[in-house]
């Protein structure tokens, strides 16, 4: 028995899902149904779905943004009226999506295909990772802010009152004027989505605001130390002064 | 207005050779009746000077003051006072440089002379300044008028993409796709509600002014559609009184401004919404105010000036050129519109 969940804010979209889920009672049960991003969160950091179908346009975060999130994301079908964006995306990665309104066939075709395949989930993982990381390079809502989880909480951070990125472990930790928060994401992720003209990567574990840069002083051979507005001091190697150079233009 | 910089140059450079040619005819001129270079050169570089002061002055005046054809008798005026002020200059401040009997006597024997052609070249000169700014403004309008074409066109185009509305169109058909299998009924009103809106938008025609009344009628539609969408989620509260009933619009307008109220309302809040929308007269003009909840942790930045409302606002300029027709405020989580509307 596969486990489901249903999240898109429409009441009605989300009852054309569980009419037409009916078919397959006997392979799967629906646990629940949640009408925003940071329901859909909870819930399956909670019942540890099998597989989403998730809506992409909701309240407050999107499904993208939603699925940045978690650990470990379920299989997932998306379901869209229209977004060319993120249908470009989908196709690029293989992934499944049905467009509003869908019929049963159309339906079918799709959980059949889920039902078949389901053996392979690390497979999975990897093209929504692939996926994710698309539309947060392609999308330009995604540019302005970065979406990160303490606790159970979801908090919106907006671009703009980022200090710096630090690699820890298998984490990046987001320092802004507010603290600092880990994301689920690699240095290379962050430097690929944020914008190259705000910020630079000065070394391998870390990225900085350009418009934080107070000074940059020598530091042994070859390195040089940024010190930042808040008082931070970041180490810069040497091809990331090559690069500060650049930007800054001296 | 102002020429562009590389020409500006190039004519001021033009102008000091003009004055320089001139001052050495004058030397030449002067030295031909028999006096030496030096009074040649005192005379002719004085005068030139005054004369080049006044032709500066005209020039400039001409550039930031285009005269109507009603004071072209002013300008010449001007250029006879400005030629009698030059004249005076060379009469008073010649005499006590050179003292000379001779000179003195020529000076004032030449003065009629003197006087004629200081007032041809300053003439000269308006006349050059007159024709080259009225070509410079000229220009200035042709480019206008170009990309106010421009703009119009572009606004047409986002309006024909705008009547298609792909998200809110799939999402309804979904809606009733969904209301098919167990509110038949309600499908079916549904239907009718979107087929409704649809042929609203599509027989509007830009130029024609609707009544708030009809607006409102439209909007309602709209409105109908959007609240089987979001469920009780979505409320909207409607008020104007009975005289701005019959204020006159642009149509369609409206819809963009809710549009962007829901979205702003349901996507960035997960409570209910409320969207409010008020009109009332006021000074001759129809005022419109539309406010729904906002979450600023959590708008995102773009959508501040969202796309229906600049697109509002451009059609706005676009058909009263003015651009002070829209106002937003943010205060305490409630986003306001404010849209005046001149009334005729």
């Amino acid at each position: 028995m596969k486990q489901v969940l249903i999240i898109d804010d429409e009441p009605l979209a989300r009852m054309v899902v569980l009419e037409y889920l009916q078919d397959y009672k006997d392979s799967i049960n629906v646990i629940q149904e949640c009408g925003d991003g940071f329901e859909g969160m909870k819930a399956i950091m909670q019942s540890q779905p099998d597989l989403i179908f998730l809506d992409v346009q909701m309240p407050k975060i999107n499904g993208f943004e939603m699925l940045e999130l978690l650990e470990q994301p379920p299989a997932v079908i998306f379901t869209t009226a229209f977004d060319e964006f993120a249908i470009k995306a989908f196709e690029a990665h293989a992934i499944d999506y049905l467009l509003k309104p869908f019929s049963k066939e159309r339906f079918h075709k799709a959980v059949d295909k889920y039902l078949a395949q389901s053996g392979t989930p690390v497979q999975q993982q990897k093209q929504t990772e692939s996926l994710l990381e698309e539309v947060a390079t392609q999308s330009p809502v995604q540019h302005d802010r970065i979406v990160v989880k303490t606790g159970t909480k979801v908090k919106i951070i907006p671009v703009h009152d980022v200090i710096y990125l630090e690699a820890d472990d298998d984490y990046v930790s987001v320092h802004t004027t507010e603290g600092s928060f880990l994301k689920n994401k690699t240095m290379s992720f962050f430097e690929k989505v944020l914008d190259v003209r705000q910020f630079v990567r000065v070394h391998r574990s870390y990225i900085v605001a350009i418009d934080q840069i107070t000074r940059i002083d020598p530091y042994e051979k070859d390195s040089h130390i940024a010190i930042l507005k808040s008082g931070a001091k970041i180490p810069v190697s040497k091809s990331g002064y090559v690069k500060l150079k650049q930007v800054l233009g001296i | 207005m102002s020429a562009p910089v590389s020409t500006f140059v190039n004519l001021r450079w033009g102008f000091v050779a003009c004055g320089a040619i001139w001052t050495a005819l004058q030397v030449y001129l002067i030295h031909s009746f028999g006096f030496n270079w030096y009074v040649a050169f005192t005379d002719s570089i004085i005068s030139s000077v005054a004369l080049a002061g006044a032709c500066w002055l005209i020039d400039n005046t001409l550039r930031f003051y285009q005269p109507s054809k009603s004071s072209y008798l002013n300008l010449l005026i001007w250029c006879a006072l400005l030629a009698g002020i030059c004249l005076a200059i060379s009469r008073f401040a010649l005499p006590p440089l050179i003292h000379d009997g001779e000179y003195f006597v020529f000076v004032i024997k030449s003065l009629i002379i003197r006087y004629f052609t200081n007032f041809l070249a300053i003439g000269w000169m308006a006349m050059i300044s007159l024709v080259w700014y009225a070509q410079q403004d000229n220009k200035e309008n042709e480019k206008r008028k170009a990309e106010a074409e421009k703009l119009a066109k572009e606004a047409e185009l986002y309006n024909l993409r705008q009547q298609l509305q792909p998200h809110f169109l799939f999402n309804s058909l979904n809606s009733i796709n969904a209301l098919i299998g167990f509110k038949p009924e309600e499908a079916r009103k549904m239907i009718h509600q979107l087929s409704d809106f649809l042929r609203g938008t599509l027989k509007k025609d830009d130029q024609q002014q609707v009544t708030l009344n009809e607006e409102l009628a439209h909007l309602q539609l709209y409105l109908d559609i959007e609240k089987v969408r979001f469920g009780h989620r979505l409320q909207t509260e409607i008020s104007c009184d009975e005289q701005c009933r019959t204020a006159v619009m642009p149509p369609l307008l409206l819809q963009p401004v809710v549009e962007n109220a829901i979205k702003f309302g349901l996507y960035d809040t997960t409570g209910d919404v409320v969207v409010s929308l008020r009109g009332e007269v006021d000074e001759g003009y129809l005022v419109i105010i539309v406010q729904n909840p906002y979450d600023p942790q959590t708008a995102k930045p773009r959508q501040g000036t969202g796309f229906g409302l600049s697109g509002m606002q451009r059609r706005l300029y676009l058909i009263y050129t003015r651009n002070d027709l829209v106002e937003t405020y943010v205060n305490d989580n409630i986003f306001t519109t404010i849209i005046k509307i001149p009334q005729p």
